[in-house]
């Protein structure tokens, strides 16, 4: 019996240092605020989406939160393609994070949003973000309001401060923005149609969108219809 | 007995995995170690968080009474006691249960899967298993006079 106890007690310290070894070494994530982090690390994450995951189109953004540009396609256009082609069952839209390095404070709201979608609220923070953007502007340090904005997209603020201050999803960030490279993103936002890259002249209307769409859709091949039931 | 020592280190194994889970939805250390796996959409996603609680933090809970019921069970005094075979395994369906209703949300809500829950899901399932086998089996008999030498009949 005493020799179970001993063992037991073994398996317990292994397991706790094991436990204590990989929260120490995910901790060392520089903040999000202070650019790249050193190494990045695939966590399987893929960006947050709207839309039906059986829709026959897929358009992944990638978008910076201090873009100017980025908000007002959030705000004008974004209303309009979510009702006529998100809502409809045509878009699964996925959001990447690019930030660009002329922006001083969007791997921060990047990461703001992550931390607000850690508790499941990353498109109210988006909203937040983008109607409020005049925070992009002023050039001062926006954390007290990121997290005044998280507080009205309705994330619990203890953990949201420990999000941001552990730095935890910038390597996702930059995971997301080095993808963003490899695909040739020159410039926010830029998106792509089915992993097909979509160029424009100018900033794309919903207008713009329903005409790729419905185009891409025209394109499909028909899907096989069922067989009438003999008797 | 064997049992209920299975049962208390599988718990230790499950109460780690909980912990570490529980302590990253707080915040504490960086991501997850998943190696290719989807943790941390999981581990993001609104379904893990029930009843605004981290569902991580519903792990902890059961694994650690899961330890400790095993603990009192190994006591000699409680080794013959069927009651706390029973609660183990009370304990451990409950947590089949809602590891099933996870792995559905996993597979079928979220469309990802997480490595450290499939983890936790094979440690609950061997608790349960082995829970429902030491009912099967007759209790152990604690008798203490069986082990003296008996007294010499007189011829």
């Amino acid at each position: 019996m005493n020799r179970f106890y001993v063992v037991l007690a073994g398996v317990a310290v292994v397991l706790a240092v094991g436990t204590f070894t990989m929260l120490k070494s995910g901790g060392s994530a520089p903040a999000a605020a202070t650019g790249a982090p050193p190494t990045v690390v695939d966590d399987g994450f893929r960006g947050y989406s709207q839309g039906s995951g059986d829709a026959p189109v897929e358009i992944t953004e990638y978008l910076d939160f201090e873009c100017p540009v980025c908000a007002s396609f959030a705000v004008i256009q974004m209303p309009t393609i979510k009702e006529q082609l998100i809502n409809t069952g045509k878009v699964h839209w996925r959001y990447r994070d690019f930030p660009l390095p002329i922006h001083r404070y969007s791997r921060f709201a990047a990461h703001a949003a992550q931390c607000a979608g850690a508790q499941g609220h990353y498109f109210e923070m988006q909203d937040q973000l983008f109607l409020n953007h005049q925070w992009a502007q002023t050039g001062k340090d926006p954390s007290k309001l990121f997290r005044e904005l998280a507080k009205a997209s309705g994330v619990e603020l203890t953990a949201y401060d420990q999000c941001m201050e552990s730095g935890r999803y910038a390597q996702r960030i930059e995971f997301s923005r080095q993808e963003g490279d490899q695909l040739l993103v020159d410039g926010t936002p830029t998106f792509y149609l089915n992993g097909k890259k979509l160029n424009f002249r100018r900033l794309p209307t919903s207008d713009d969108f329903k005409a790729v769409v419905d185009s891409a859709i025209a394109a499909l091949p028909p899907k096989p219809r069922p067989s009438p039931n003999r008797h | 007995m064997r049992s209920r020592q299975a049962i208390a280190l599988l718990a230790l194994v499950g109460f780690f995995i909980a912990v570490y889970l529980w302590l990253h939805a707080l915040g504490y250390g960086g991501p997850l170690k998943c190696g290719t796996g989807a943790c941390e959409t999981v581990q993001s996603s609104p379904q893990a968080v029930q009843f605004g609680i981290p569902v991580a933090f519903y792990g902890v809970v059961g694994y650690l009474a899961l330890f400790v019921v095993a603990l009192i069970g190994l006591r000699p005094a409680a080794l013959a006691d069927r009651q706390w075979s029973l609660l183990l395994a009370g304990l451990s369906t409950v947590g089949v249960l809602f590891t099933g209703y996870l792995t559905y949300l996993e597979l079928f809500v979220i469309h990802a899967i997480c490595r450290w829950c499939v983890g936790s899901a094979l440690v609950i399932t061997a608790i349960w298993i082995v829970s429902l086998l030491s009912l099967r089996s007759p209790a152990t008999r604690i008798d203490r006079g069986a082990s003296r030498p008996l007294p010499d009949r007189p011829a």
